[in-house]
């Protein structure tokens, strides 16, 4: 089986899916001649020539409502947006028109739009090139939101998301782009939706992480473990849909949970975590739900390894944690 | 190449005149069958459009938004295009959907949002859709049908599909972001779409004037790198001929086509503003004087195709078929319950199943399914 990075497992997921179905077109800023800034479609141009992928004028709000348009024609849409943070001029064709065109039209029209975007910090982009702005997305019903951690799931997810009815937000996590190495199989496979995977079992407190936190916390895992504390690390994969069951199977086990992610704390998708927990499963808790995450503040250029959490930061929470008697 | 005609707002496509006659070079040969269709769904829209504000005024639908004034906008049109070219339609072009023969009592259904509206309630009267008939899904925020638009025509010619798409917005629509990229995504990939401008002098209480300071609407097409027409919006033939041109140009594979059609909202924006509160009444009254039915009635006339009784049958008619779908559907009950929860996602998800459970069992209705 190859040894592939997450980047090279993306362009392999697009080569895959174009191959078996002439209706997905690529299409954004520098995706075409250049392959794009990051490389993801590097050759497919060559490929599959200039009507499948192509570059588009310099406009996110154009490139995803000719989706929704395309789609609404029945092709397949996979716009690329460039960096996460220059999403927003389309968030109106992504909230209300994308996710709802299904809805309003009485279930007449569908709009299976993947859009792929890379997201996060890491890579000294400042403001501009690092955000983890992923629960603007999950706050949309009729939007699917998926966050793959390694080169294996970012195939089979991203397959997966192109067969998907339903329009699928696709946030890459850049910085693993390179960093990330692993198995990835030749030709066809989908991971499903809606399905976290236990990427370590641990009996004390349960670590609750998508895309780049993922390995966070499993450095803070094995970390622990010199303090004797068995850390359980969950990978939720997609967090629209949720695999609820998942994380509450797993902290009716531990008793204890944290949750790690990069976006700002206030209104985080942690904080939904958390009421979930909360909700369905508080007799169970023997601690306070902790959550280690960006600050509420605007993410900074110099200062980046601070406001990212890490290792440390999750191991702080981790021992805070182990020590709370109720 | 593109041409432009309308850099001025001394130039405008017109062929018929408000008197009735036609200019015999531009005359698009239409037989008499072909007008009299034409001209029976300009009045049958009207005729709706009168009823369904006055079910409003009476509280019997919650709003409504009329097109009264500006029916040659969507008839001609609709009339110079074939059943599988697509509309990505605005929210004012009512004769559109009238042409295509979609039927009215689902037309009133979506204004009552009731059971037999087949978006299921879900959005306010007007936005309508129509898979069956290729009318795509109405929006309330402004412009965003004009890139999807030109998607649709992006993707009919990656499919090598001889149509096109098409889209309206108003005056006020020519500054939104969507307008803008719509256009340039348009122009730049040749997509087969026509992008008209219904210019009817307001955007709710905003004249043009606080909309772009350029002296045309359509001299905007020149910036995009579009041929542009700016045309009499009240006159049926002409935005007949202007479409039916831009048409052979799209499918010839020659791009986009923008059209200004200059027009009037002799009505308010909706239900919900009184024009009086916003612009003189003598504005409306010379509008009134270019009515687009009453020119082509004239022209009808003088063709022999028309006359006194023929008009009072058909007025009978229209009120007619507008009163049954009206009465038809009063008597229909509120969509289920489960119609707020499907379409969200292909499938109904496990969360919002339980949710329904929940809400119909606090209702005494029963568990799903």
């Amino acid at each position: 089986m190859p040894t592939l990075t997450l980047i090279q497992a993306i362009t392999d997921a697009l080569r895959t899916e174009m191959r078996k179905n002439p209706d997905v077109v690529l299409f954004g800023e520098d995706v075409g001649r250049n392959g794009g800034v990051f490389r993801a479609t590097d050759g497919l141009q060559a490929e599959f020539g200039e009507e499948r992928v192509f570059d588009t004028p310099l406009s996110e709000s154009g490139i995803i409502g000719a989706a929704v348009g395309m789609a609404l024609y029945g092709m397949r849409p996979v716009p690329e947006i460039q960096f996460l943070d220059f999403i927003y001029p389309a968030f109106d064709q992504i909230v209300s028109e994308l996710a709802k065109m299904r809805y309003r039209s009485g279930g007449q029209y569908a709009t299976p739009v993947v859009i792929r975007t890379p997201y996060g910090g890491g890579i000294k982009g400042g403001h501009y090139h690092s955000q983890s702005t992923e629960a603007y997305f999950t706050h949309t019903a009729g939007l699917k939101v998926v966050v793959p951690s390694d080169p294996y799931d970012a195939k089979g997810l991203l397959i997966q998301s192109m067969r998907q009815d339903d329009p699928v937000l696709f946030l890459e996590p850049k910085a693993l782009y390179r960093k990330a190495k692993g198995e990835v199989p030749d030709g066809d496979y989908v991971v499903p939706f809606g399905q976290a995977k236990v990427r370590r079992a641990g009996t004390d407190m349960t670590l609750v992480a998508w895309g780049a936190m993922v390995g966070v916390c499993l450095e803070a895992a094995r970390r622990a473990e010199d303090d004797g504390i068995s850390c359980e690390v969950l990978d939720l994969r997609t967090l629209v849909p949720l695999d609820e069951a998942a994380l509450l199977e797993s902290v009716k086990k531990t008793g204890r949970m944290i949750v790690v992610h990069e976006a700002q704390r206030t209104s985080g998708f942690g904080g939904e975590l958390a009421a979930i927990v909360a909700e369905k499963a508080l007799e169970h808790l023997e601690a306070p739900i902790l959550r280690v995450t960006g600050f509420d503040t605007p993410f900074p250029y110099t200062l980046e390894e601070v406001y990212m959490p890490d290792a440390d930061r999750v191991l702080r929470a981790v021992l805070k944690l182990h020590r709370y008697e109720s | 190449m593109t041409t432009t005609v309308g850099l001025d707002k001394d130039d405008l496509l017109t062929i018929l005149a408000p008197d009735g006659t036609v200019d015999p070079e531009l005359d698009p040969g239409l037989d008499g069958a072909q007008c009299l269709r034409m001209y029976e769904a300009m009045v049958q829209t009207r005729v709706m459009d009168e009823r369904l504000m006055n079910l409003q005024r009476q509280g019997r639908i919650f709003f409504y938004l009329a097109s009264t004034g500006q029916e040659a906008c969507s008839i001609g049109p609709a009339a110079a295009l074939t059943p599988d070219d697509w509309w990505v339609p605005g929210y004012r072009q009512p004769g559109a959907f009238v042409y295509r023969e979609v039927p009215l009592k689902l037309l009133v259904a979506q204004c009552y949002g009731n059971a037999w509206d087949v978006t299921k309630g879900r959005q306010m009267p007007v936005h309508y859709a129509f898979r069956e008939q290729n009318m795509v899904s109405i929006s309330s925020p402004i412009g965003t049908q004009v890139i999807q638009a030109a998607g649709v025509a992006m993707a009919m010619k990656r499919r090598g599909h001889a149509k096109v798409a098409i889209t309206y917005i108003g005056d006020g629509g020519t500054s939104s972001n969507d307008f803008h990229a719509g256009m340039n995504f348009a122009a730049v990939d040749k997509a087969p779409v026509i992008v008209i401008c219904e210019n009817n002098g307001w955007a709710i209480s905003v004249p043009t004037p606080r909309q772009t300071a350029s002296e045309t609407f359509v001299q905007k097409a020149v910036a995009y790198g579009m041929t542009g027409v700016r045309v009499d919006g009240n006159d049926v033939f002409a935005t007949y001929k202007a479409v039916r041109d831009a048409r052979e140009r799209a499918v010839r594979g020659e791009g986009p086509t923008f059209l200004e059609f200059v027009t009037y909202r002799l009505a308010g924006h909706s239900s919900s503003d009184d024009p009086k509160r916003y612009r003189p009444e003598a504005e409306c009254e010379a509008w009134r004087a270019k009515d687009p039915i009453e020119r082509l009635r004239l022209y009808l006339e003088a063709r022999g195709l028309w006359d006194a009784a023929r008009e009072e049958a058909l007025l009978e008619r229209c009120r007619k078929a507008i009163n049954e779908a009206v009465n038809d559907n009063e008597r229909v009950p509120r969509p289920e319950l489960i119609s707020m929860f499907e379409d969200v996602w292909a499938e109904l998800p496990p969360d919002l199943a339980a949710a329904l459970d929940e809400e119909r069992q606090a209702r005494g209705e029963g568990r799903f399914p």
